[in-house]
């Protein structure tokens, strides 16, 4: 009796779990979904949070934002493979663009927001060991063969290629020629000990597993591993550094699909209100507001920032050049292994 | 045991009907979509695909690791097997049952957790690592954590013919003057060689695919310690979907084969039987 | 028939040989026992005891709200305890009717099938997941039209669903055959004669008749089901409190600093498989009972 009634059991919750399973199939109208890259989690946690209040207030309705935290360039794959993200916030122009070329964002979507959809801007930075002791201050120190340099795939991570541009425009920016960056590169990426798929693995690498003795990293994710790190890790600013841009956007096809799309504008429209920028500037990402960013400045070391297009004309000729298939990326690899 | 009953048995119909149409859709349908998607690259393009120097890299350390991970765990599954079947000790019940944890424990922690024991600091590496043994982030991790989720195929293929071993042709051996070294080697290793090797080949396979635990512990860097599944998502990654297809037919003929190796090598050692 | 790529072989053997520790050199065998215990204590058991460490080493309030005050933790143990169960009993009604189909009856291309039943073991988890995308992505026709009806299968539970079966589906199969094979298609071929009908005879007969080893493929399927990772991985689009299931969510919570819970829940995992492994060791001294216990001949 027993064993039948367990059993009946049994099957009622495989049948209660199959309807589930497939009701689950059907779009949910009622949240969003933030299609990020890797080490904004804590960032979108707090915005998430504040967002949602305000809109409740608004509207009365109680709003949920998912996240998914990948590399820039893996989400953005998986974007146009069909995750329905209502929202779009990765690490650059090249990633974002992709889905458009693919049809889910349409044409101009820069311009649909302030400042070229730029909520917040940040950059790339060192993070080495307590006491700094390969003495690393500069981009050329890292090409140095004692030096072991933790960054992210260029072909899969937003940090990984920001990395990357970073390097070769501290070079050509500062009367270096293109051999000499192409030099750094070339022995930075050959040696580096791990290359992983986004910007939080690598930090794991570098800060958990204790491998490598340079991490370049977004500012912001320096910021929070230093802290993490209690003392046995700080950050070195170098003298120059890229200017890294994030935009963010709303994909079109989506939303219109979900009906989702004044609540996702609402959404971007509150990432450039003073509350937002207090939140974007307390996680070390630069704000672009600028009584929010004169506020803050402490919290910003002066650094001088070159734009990515000083070191290839447009975003196209600069994935085309250095990360397509075959690139400058692909070449390091290619010879001398 | 007849077996030609359909006219006496029900159910060939709607049996074999309802195998065929969940085989179809769940496995073979996938499968023709990744074949498909390879198809749509020309020869010489599928070539270039699955045969860069970095897909050939990838594919020579999958290869090497998990043909030394099988080797060491027909090592490791034959003393443990020989141990279980011919001695008694204490907790040798528990022994037995824990053969088999690597089969129930989920690839992701047999990852995390060896991962985590030979780093550095680690239970094991803070001995291992002054000693000159770099398990975690180099190929030695990834042979380390494919040996353990090899690790009971050669024992329990093993061990039943070892239990079935015929005490009789050994005492008769050595009734007949072979000594212990004789015996075991004219007697008893013949006998093991079929289910050893089919263990092994199962390890093997096993190893090849395995993807989960050796992400954790593989450093994943192209041509140093990236093997070829992670090849494949890496691929798929930066949004090359033919190449990565490309790849994945290339693994599936290769595991195919060895699918077929496994099962002559199956049928072979079950005419040792008794 | 031994099962392949599957873990065990069907355990059918009758009673073991006595043990001949005599006959071999003392030495030999303390060598050979003290080797047994290093590996399987190294290989196996330390691992073991470390997942379980790690996940207290912050006391055992911290374990506890790792694993229950954290939403998106809950969601993927439940996310895991819904997508396997669903995809073992699809593999599981698959499994009985391709055993009875394959043990029972003789008919061309019957090799065949039985391999290609194990093409699964034989494609790598991240293939597996692969396979999906590539059949029911965004650009695939399959896809798009599924999306101008609202409905998503990959990065949604469908399509883990799919790929987890997909994975596990040999297991439940492989384990039956040999069972029926073994036990023969007399009582059924007698059910037949005293008049059952084919309904009648699977249910009264067949199913009982199998259960042991029914038992033994489902805990099999189930424990490779809950814990896979690589196919799931390419699959689910990582979003967090949506398509996690445990093992993902375990790596995810190693990516965010946060070992202690990624071992909390990694010991969640590790508990499952050891209370899969108990089962099994029960299951299997039922088995052999039943397969050395006396056929009975049709009344």
């Amino acid at each position: 009796m027993l064993r039948k009634m367990f059993l009946v059991g049994l099957v009622v919750y495989v049948l209660g779990a199959f309807v589930w399973v497939v009701a689950s199939g059907f779009a949910r109208n009622e949240q969003l979904l933030n299609v990020a890259c890797d080490p904004t989690r804590e960032l979108w946690h707090d915005i998430n949070a504040a967002f949602v209040v305000q809109h409740e207030h608004d509207h009365g309705v109680k709003l949920r934002i998912r996240q998914s935290h990948g590399g820039s360039g893996s989400q953005a794959r998986a974007v146009i493979d069909g995750l329905p993200g209502d929202i779009l916030t990765l690490a650059l122009w090249t990633d974002t663009d992709a889905v458009r070329k693919a049809g889910l964002i349409e044409p101009g979507w820069e311009d649909k927001l302030p400042n070229r959809s730029l909520p917040y801007t940040s950059t790339i930075v060192f993070v080495v060991r307590k006491g700094n002791p390969k003495n690393v201050h500069d981009w050329p120190d890292l090409g140095r063969a004692d030096v072991g340099v933790i960054t992210p795939n260029p072909k899969t991570s937003g940090n990984g290629k920001w990395s990357f541009l970073a390097m070769w425009g501290a070079i050509t920016t500062r009367g270096g020629t293109e051999a000499e960056a192409l030099e750094l590169v070339t022995q930075v990426y050959r040696r580096v000990p791990v290359l992983d798929a986004a910007a939080r693995g690598a930090t794991m690498t570098f800060a958990q597993k204790k491998i490598g003795d340079v991490h370049l990293t977004w500012e912001n994710e320096a910021q929070l591993e230093v802290q993490e790190a209690a003392g046995e890790l700080e950050i070195v600013y170098p003298k120059v550094s890229v200017l890294a841009e994030p935009h963010v956007a709303i994909v079109d096809a989506v939303v219109d699909r979900k009906g989702t799309r004044a609540t996702a504008e609402a959404y971007m429209k509150f990432l450039y209100t003073e509350e937002a920028q207090e939140i974007i500037a307390h996680h070390y990402y630069r704000p672009t507001n600028p009584a929010v960013k004169a506020r803050t400045a402490d919290r910003f070391p002066a650094i001088e920032l070159f734009p990515a297009t000083k070191v290839g004309p447009t975003w196209d000729a600069i994935q085309k050049r250095f990360f397509a298939e075959g690139g400058v990326f692909d070449q390091i690899y290619a010879t001398g292994k | 045991m007849s077996t030609a009953n359909r006219r006496v048995l029900p159910g060939f119909g709607l049996g074999l009907g309802y195998t065929m149409l969940y085989l179809s859709i769940l496995v073979l349908l996938p499968l023709a979509a990744c074949l498909v998607k390879a198809a749509e690259l020309t020869a010489g393009e599928f070539w270039a695909a699955v045969w860069t120097p970095r897909a050939v890299a990838a594919y020579q350390l999958t290869f090497t690791v998990s043909l030394v991970a099988a080797l060491i765990n027909v090592v490791l599954g034959l003393i443990v097997a020989w141990t279980l079947v011919r001695y008694e000790f204490f907790g040798k019940r528990l022994v037995d049952a824990l053969v088999d944890v690597p089969f129930a424990l989920p690839t992701a922690v047999a990852g995390l957790v060896y991962a985590s024991l030979y780093v550095k600091d680690g239970w094991l590496g803070q001995f291992l690592v002054p000693l000159g043994f770099e398990a975690a982030y180099t190929r030695n991790g990834i042979i380390l954590v494919l040996v353990f989720t090899g690790f009971p195929f050669v024992v329990r293929t093993v061990q039943p013919v070892l239990e079935e071993l015929d005490a009789e042709t050994e005492e008769a051996a050595a009734v007949l003057g072979a000594n212990r070294w004789q015996t075991f080697r004219r007697v008893i290793l013949p006998s093991l060689l079929p289910p050893t090797l089919t263990g092994f080949t199962l390890a093997f396979a096993r190893s090849i695919g395995e993807y989960g635990s050796v992400i954790f512990i593989s450093s994943n860097m192209p041509f140093k310690t990236e093997i070829a599944p992670v090849l494949i998502v890496s691929r798929l990654e930066e949004f090359a979907y033919k190449e990565a297809a490309a790849i994945a037919v290339l693994l599936l003929a290769f595991s195919f084969v060895l699918l077929v190796v496994i099962n002559i090598l199956e049928r072979w050692s079950r005419r040792y039987d008794g | 028939m031994t099962a392949n790529a599957l873990d065990t072989p069907a355990p059918v053997q009758t009673t073991p040989p006595p043990m001949r520790p005599r006959q071999d050199p003392w030495y030999v065998r303390y060598m050979l026992i003290g080797l047994t215990l290093l590996i399987v204590g190294g290989l196996v058991l330390v691992p073991l005891a470390s997942v379980f460490v790690q996940a207290f080493s912050k006391g055992v309030g911290a374990y506890w709200n790792n694993l229950f005050n954290n939403a998106d933790t809950r969601h993927a143990v439940f996310l895991t305890l819904v997508v396997a169960p669903v995809a073992v009993a699809l593999n599981t009604v698959f499994g009985i009717a391709a055993a009875y189909t394959i043990a029972r009856f003789r008919f061309p291309g019957r090799t065949i099938l039985t391999t290609l039943i194990d093409l699964p073991f034989s494609v790598s988890p991240v293939v597996a997941g692969l396979i999906f995308v590539l059949l029911f992505g965004l650009q695939t026709p399959a896809g798009a039209w599924l999306r101008d009806h609202g409905y998503q299968i990959i990065f949604a539970p469908p399509g883990l669903v799919l790929a987890t079966a997909f994975v596990t589906f040999p297991f439940v199969a492989r384990e039956l055959i040999p069972v029926l094979e073994a036990n023969g298609a007399d009582e059924e071929m007698a059910a037949r004669s005293l008049g059952a009908t084919g309904w009648q005879m699977f249910w009264r007969v067949t199913v009982p008749n199998i259960k042991w080893g029914l038992l033994y493929g489902v805990i099999l399927c189930n424990a490779r089901a809950m814990g896979e990772f690589g196919a799931i991985y390419v699959v689910s689009g990582r979003i967090g409190g949506q398509t996690d299931t445990m093992p993902l969510r375990v790596e995810k919570l190693f990516q965010e600093y946060n070992q202690p819970a990624a071992f909390a829940l990694a010991s969640v995992l590790t508990m499952l498989a050891l209370v899969t492994l108990v089962i099994k060791v029960v299951v299997e001294r039922k088995m052999r009972a039943q397969m050395t216990r006396p056929t009975e001949p049709p009344a």
